[in-house]
């Protein structure tokens, strides 16, 4: 393939990535009484490892990122269904959640709630799968079958 | 409350995702499978007996009461079809482990089958209506996943109508509950029951109900089958076994849910029509399973023969004919995941998949051959198997509301089903061996033991149906008498 020159997205985009998964985070916190909360959080940091993909090659992003997404799509529906399932371990009704008050360092007082939980693991899920299909369809099927 | 109502649900998503995690090793991943189902059995047995000794059990998911929050019911009948569904799952999961290469095994076969699993409880089980959505969702799916699965080219063009299809599905079902819920306000479907109570016979309420009905028709493959004897044709056996067996069970609960809590106000419409679908399904899927010589194609017109006959009871609308519905929805789950196993292991043991290829498979495989005697007798209905107590049952409902003609259609029904198996039982289990004894392919211990088992379930289904009889006819109460249903989950309201 011939080599386009992309200094400037080269350039830009090892800024804006980090801007990118600082809003994710921020999205990520203030989804607990306000827009935003883990499934536009994931998609915010999803859309950053995309935006590296597009920049860089593959096999580059993925020695950066050495991550199996399909993995990472599990472990968080795991943590979602396991913080339901934990309340059921307590005796209360599947999915109940707790939240208390603490005093954090520098930030003051804060809620943190098991729902917290809830959302990483829904972070987490989206994006594993969002990851998934976006790097299949880049780089066709698996090899698995072709045996 | 009472979190067991969750466990069908929870289970299989949990135990598929960490399945995710021993991708490389089938046989952590089989262990996993076969216990997780046994314990699913055992959970849906114990929530069986609390559903008969202490009336409808729910949970309030979070601890948010309805109507605002969602919850799960668990109801005679949808504890029934959800025990029954697992013992035909872990049937059809343990065939694949003969069945299935180490590819499939390694592309997520089994986590695949639990998430459809799970989609399948969730839909008997929920009491919202929105969440039934879900469910639905969360099955098909997986069942996406599940029919594409190997990559073939016919795969592929099956799948795409069979996709294309539910989508389309899917998106009415969207907008019929968006009508419900600009209409009645609520999601809950007790409440729901109660507000289309309180309105009575109003015209948007009758549209969206045949909104509704047009979705599950398409699910369920009442009358809007088309796509299915393609689809269910491509998917490896066990799969198939489990579509045929699982998929539009779904459907015919969602009608039989929907049509005798939601919407009994205009009856003389809706229920009406459903007999007549239930009836030209009927006609339609005797016409196709007397028109081919594929089996798997014979086996699939057999699954719509089921789903039509299960919905005269709704077409009768009384308790008896419910109670029959009941019981002929567990045999016909049983029966079909047995017919669709045959099929295939004919199939793979002749290579051919056209009857009139075969013959005299009796002689090689004769446990086999008799099993094949068996599903027919018990899909025609001959009494000490499972399909009787059901037609009987409904049979007697169809008398009693006078509708003879679906009556006859029925047992007709059961007439032309005998003539296209005992063709096939005939020509290709009886009859000269053609098979050569040195070129006989070896059939697998488990594949014969899973369906031997089967095969004694549909038995003891039909002979122990006494012992079944307390519990579907507790299902067969609620069903008759929503307002059971309704009080037992807006109790706290009053």
């Amino acid at each position: 393939m011939m080599r386009i020159n992309d200094v400037i997205l080269r350039t830009v985009a090892r800024f804006i990535v980090f801007i990118i998964l600082t809003l994710a985070i921020y999205l990520f916190f203030a989804g607990h009484y306000s827009p935003g909360g883990g499934f536009i959080g994931g998609l915010v940091i999803a859309s950053a490892f995309v935006l590296l993909y597009v920049t860089y090659d593959i096999e580059k992003v993925k020695a950066g990122i050495p991550i199996d997404f399909k993995v990472l799509a599990a472990i968080g529906v795991f943590l979602a269904v396991g913080t339901g399932f934990s309340s059921v371990l307590f005796g209360h009704d599947f999915l109940t959640q707790v939240a208390k008050d603490f005093h954090i360092p520098f930030l003051g007082e804060k809620e943190l709630g098991t729902v917290m939980i809830f959302e990483l693991g829904v972070a987490l899920t989206v994006v594993g799968v969002v990851m998934t299909i976006i790097v299949s369809i880049a780089e066709g099927t698996e090899d698995e079958w072709k045996r | 409350m009472n979190n067991l109502v969750a466990m069908p649900l929870v289970l299989p998503v949990l135990v598929a995702v960490v399945l995710i995690f021993f991708r490389h090793s089938p046989i952590v991943q089989r262990v996993l499978v076969v216990m997780t189902m046994f314990a699913l059995i055992a959970i849906s047995s114990v929530l069986l007996r609390d559903v008969h000794e202490a009336g409808i059990q729910r949970l309030d998911f979070g601890g948010w009461e309805a109507p605002f929050g969602i919850l799960f019911v668990a109801d005679p009948l949808a504890v029934l079809l959800v025990l029954v569904a697992n013992i035909v799952t872990l049937c059809c999961i343990v065939y694949g482990f003969r069945s299935f290469t180490l590819a499939y095994e390694k592309m997520f076969v089994y986590p695949l089958m639990l998430l459809m699993l799970a989609g399948v409880n969730g839909s008997f089980l929920t009491g919202d209506i929105f969440n039934l959505f879900v469910c639905f969702e969360v099955m098909l799916l997986a069942s996406y996943a599940l029919i594409t699965l190997g990559s073939q080219t016919i795969q592929l063009r099956e799948s795409l109508k069979y996709v294309l299809i539910n989508i389309v599905a899917s998106w009415l079902f969207l907008v019929a509950i968006a009508f419900l819920y600009g209409t009645l306000g609520t999601l809950n479907m007790a409440h729901i029951a109660e507000r289309a109570q309180q309105v009575g016979a109003d015209p948007l309420i009758t549209t969206v109900a045949l909104l509704l009905l047009v979705v599950f028709a398409l699910k369920g493959g009442l009358l809007l089958f088309f796509w299915l004897p393609g689809s269910y044709s491509v998917p490896p056996v066990p799969i198939a076994a489990m579509f045929g067996a699982l998929l539009t069970k779904v459907g015919v609960y969602a009608i039989l849910r929907t049509f005798t809590l939601m919407f009994t106000t205009h009856a003389a419409v809706t229920h009406t029509l459903i007999g007549m679908m239930a009836m030209l399904t009927i006609v339609l899927g005797c016409i196709g399973a007397l028109a081919y010589r594929d089996l798997r194609q014979i086996a699939a017109f057999n699954v719509l023969i089921g789903v039509g006959f299960v919905l005269l009871a709704v077409g009768a609308n009384n308790e008896t004919a419910y109670a029959g519905a009941v019981i002929y929805t567990m045999h016909d789950m049983i029966a079909k995941a047995l017919l669709f196993l045959i099929v295939g292991t004919m199939i793979y043991v002749t290579n051919h998949t056209a009857y009139t290829d075969m013959s005299g498979l009796i002689r090689p495989y004769p446990i086999f051959g008799w099993l094949f005697f068996i599903v027919m007798l018990a899909l025609v209905g001959v009494p000490p198997l499972s399909g009787f107590p059901g037609k009987i049952l409904i049979g007697e409902g169809l008398i009693a509301s006078g509708n003879y003609v679906m009556l006859a259609v029925g047992f007709a029904s059961s007439v032309v089903v005998l003539y296209a198996l005992l063709r096939v039982f005939l020509q290709s289990i009886f009859g000269e061996t053609i098979i050569p004894k040195e070129e006989k392919v070896r059939l697998p211990k488990t594949m014969l033991g899973v369906m031997a088992v089967l095969g004694a379930l549909s038995i003891a289904l039909g002979a122990g149906a006494e012992l079944m009889m307390p519990y579907v006819l507790d299902a067969a109460n609620v069903l008759a008498n929503p307002s059971i249903y309704i009080e037992a989950i807006l109790q706290r309201e009053g």
